[in-house]
């Protein structure tokens, strides 16, 4: 155990977690016993194939679906225990999350889709837009803050998507796939946005299929039909720092 | 969230959908203008009612009529029946206290044969042709507007004079609008059933305040008509019977139709004079129920206990008049009561049509932090902002409809709008989006996130 893992506060852990989805009388366990900590400012993906429950595990650290059996505490907030408006509070403030789909609501224009989380959090009007025009900016988007989403390209929808994330200033982010659809270039802008952000010491989590993107983050989580099969450490490991 | 984004959300999501936020609100509009029209219809039915009833003498006025219907168990007196008579005249003024201005009519109306009024070439026959006192005047509310009544004197010496209104000058002499210019013809001389009768007074004309109205709207109508070079328009108005009845009438004195008369009355010779018709009127209409069991006790004595007469009181009009209108507004009441349920019930199968459209919507905002009392709010005002909305069209579609039910209803009976409906449909209209909005409000509330952001 080296001491700088020591030092870092754990932000989040699972303990034992599982989820049942039940199908027509059949049973299907998307997640089947998962167990891990994330430290305070880690960078971190988690891979494995199709099916095998990444995104139903990532739902799940971001308090937005609640787990079969198992305890996951955030922030030192036992999370089962939370009422419903804990939780909106805890996605609203300390969460921000980039959806698989995007998921931007076609009849606001990108600034609005943006401004979303700040209207739950009851942010004045003019700060929501300079708040939103600094993640734009961040995004590279600025121009387009007038656009409908159906306007705007695939990999465009997705920064929109990962600056709604971002505005409310969020200690965690997660993305499901980020990189997904784009092309290498686009892709390349939103790992490097990613790297900013933990340079600035916020955790994130990733999910990819892509082997080369995982390859870049600290800390490498693999799961297989909905267990995790290998955790890689590289900083435990010695590779790096 | 506060509520300003909230509202602001609400009707970004109601202009998003134009069209169908219009059909929506169809319910909410039909059933707050038929409300508020309906309101109004009865309102001014109520008033022409009112009116003709004030005109007719009011509540104080008492009319004892000759009944030539006997109880069945007096119908072998029938032949001792002496009618109404002067007899009864003096006996009530000797022993009714209560009753004033007793007077006396001998009527005879333009519906059966009626008299047959000529002046040069042209004739008219009046509803009514009555001899009687002076006092009709006021138990009537007649107001003469030129000459004078007939008095005492006249009376007295039978002399062959008459009052007229001037429905029988317009017939006689021409109208003011033919004219150009008001024919006043007093001291004429015109004939009535052969027999010369001098004009000595014509009344104001009487009409009712709506109909009033109407004339002088149309009369700006036509002049705008006119000055644009088209035909003025000339649609048959006629306004309450009992303003035609007292335009068209002529009063002479009672002596003169006993005298002049005689076979037209049917006056037996020698027997008291027989009367059509005995008026009379009291101070105070709180005083009706002794007044007339007063007069019904002087009149049980004066006919031997010969029930040929029977009391006429405007009370029992008026009841008529409170029970059909409380009727009217109850079955339009139903009627708009239906509409505004049926169009809270659209209002509710939009909203849920609508969450279920919007469940990623919803997803997504629960998952950027939304609780479950902001998406509940949210909907909530969407439905309210729409039956608000539904509300204020609902009021604007009632000013054309009750323009509409003016052109179709009889003048006097002109609607009449007031804030009271208004405010309670309005009322009505908005509790029902917010009745309307809960179910679809709780149900979009309830959504789980996750479930949401997975439907598709
Ligand atoms: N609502 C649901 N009902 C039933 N089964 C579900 C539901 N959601 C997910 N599953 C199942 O759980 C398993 C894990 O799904 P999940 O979406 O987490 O996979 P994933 O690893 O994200 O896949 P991908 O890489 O394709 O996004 C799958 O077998 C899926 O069919
Ligand atoms: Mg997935």
């Amino acid at each position: 155990m080296s001491d700088s893992q020591e030092s870092q506060r754990t932000i989040l852990e699972l303990r034992d977690i599982t989820k049942v989805y039940q199908l027509g009388g059949e049973e299907i366990r998307a997640l089947d016993g998962v167990s891990m900590k994330i430290s305070e400012g880690e960078f971190m993906s988690i891979i494995g194939p199709s099916g095998s429950g990444k995104s139903t595990l990532m739902h799940i650290l971001g308090c937005l679906d609640s787990p079969t059996s198992g305890t996951l505490n955030l922030d030192g907030q036992a999370i089962q225990n939370a009422t419903p408006r804990q939780l909106a509070n805890i996605r609203n403030r300390k969460i921000g999350f980039v959806f698989q789909f995007f998921n931007l609501l076609p009849k606001l224009n990108v600034l609005q889709n943006v401004e979303l989380p700040m209207i739950y959090s009851g942010i004045s009007a003019r700060e929501r837009q300079e708040r939103c025009m600094n993640a734009l900016k961040m995004v590279q988007l600025a121009d387009r803050r007038k656009h409908r989403p159906a306007e705007l390209s695939g990999g465009q929808q997705q920064r929109v998507a990962i600056a709604r994330a971002l505005v409310n200033n969020p200690r965690i982010i997660f993305a499901d796939e980020p990189t997904g659809n784009l092309d290498s270039h686009t892709g390349e802008l939103i790992l490097d946005l990613f790297h900013n952000l933990h340079a600035e010491g916020r955790t994130l989590v990733l999910v990819t299929h892509d082997p080369t993107i995982a390859a870049i983050t600290p800390r490498r989580i693999e799961i297989r039909d909905g267990k995790i099969a290998t955790n890689v450490d590289r900083r435990l490991a010695g590779i790096e720092k | 969230m506060n509520l300003w984004n909230t509202i602001a959300t609400g009707f970004r999501e109601i202009l998003a959908h134009k069209f169908r936020s219009l059909l929506t609100m169809l319910g909410i509009i039909l059933g707050v203008s038929s409300l508020v029209a309906m309101s109004a219809t009865v309102k001014g039915m109520e008033n022409g009612l009112k009116e003709a009833l004030e005109e007719a003498g009011g509540l104080r006025a008492i009319r004892i009529e000759y009944e030539d219907d006997l109880p069945l168990r007096q119908r072998h007196l029938a032949d001792q029946a002496t009618g109404i008579t002067m007899h009864d005249v003096y006996a009530l003024q000797q022993s009714a206290p209560l009753a004033r201005r007793i007077t006396p009519l001998i009527e005879m109306w333009g519906f059966r044969r009626g008299a047959l009024a000529r002046f040069g070439g042209r004739r008219t026959r009046p509803y009514k042709f009555a001899g009687t006192w002076p006092d009709v005047l006021t138990i009537e509310q007649h107001e003469l507007a030129y000459g004078r009544m007939f008095n005492a004197f006249d009376d007295e010496e039978a002399r062959s004079v008459c009052v007229i209104g001037t429905d029988v000058r317009d017939d006689l002499f021409g109208s003011p609008e033919k004219l150009g210019r008001e024919e006043i013809p007093i001291g004429k001389t015109i004939t009535v059933n052969s027999q010369p009768l001098t004009i000595i007074g014509m009344f104001r004309h009487y009409e009712s305040e709506s109909f009033k109205k109407r004339k002088e709207a149309l009369a700006k109508e036509n002049e705008a008509l006119i000055a644009a070079g088209k035909e003025p328009r000339n649609p048959r108005m006629r306004d309450e019977f009992i303003f035609r009845l007292k335009n068209s009438s002529i009063y002479i004195p009672l002596n003169t139709m006993l005298l002049k008369f005689r076979t037209a009355v049917h006056a037996r010779a020698g027997a008291d004079a027989q009367l059509t018709t005995l008026k009379m009127e009291i101070d105070d209409a709180k005083q009706l129920e002794p007044a007339l069991q007063q007069a019904r006790n002087v009149l049980m004595f004066t006919h031997k206990g010969i029930e040929d007469f029977a009391f006429r009181t405007r009370e029992d009009d008026a009841g008529e008049i409170t029970t059909s209108i409380s009727d009217a507004r109850r079955s339009g009441g139903i009627i708009a009561a239906i509409s505004l349920i049926v169009g809270g019930i659209g209002i509710m199968n939009i909203m849920l049509a609508s969450i279920s459209e919007r469940v990623r919507e919803i997803g997504l905002r629960k998952a950027v932090g939304a609780t479950t009392a902001d998406v509940f709010v949210q909907i909530l005002v969407e439905s309210t902002v729409i039956a608000i909305l539904g509300g204020l069209l609902g009021l604007l579609t009632s000013f054309g409809l009750i323009q509409l039910i003016e052109n179709l209803t009889p003048e006097s009976n002109a609607p009449m709008l007031t804030a009271t409906p208004m405010i309670i449909a309005f009322a009505c209209s908005v509790t029902i989006g917010v009745l309307a909005g809960l179910f679809p409000a709780i149900k979009a509330s309830r959504l789980h996130p996750i479930q949401a952001l997975r439907y598709s």
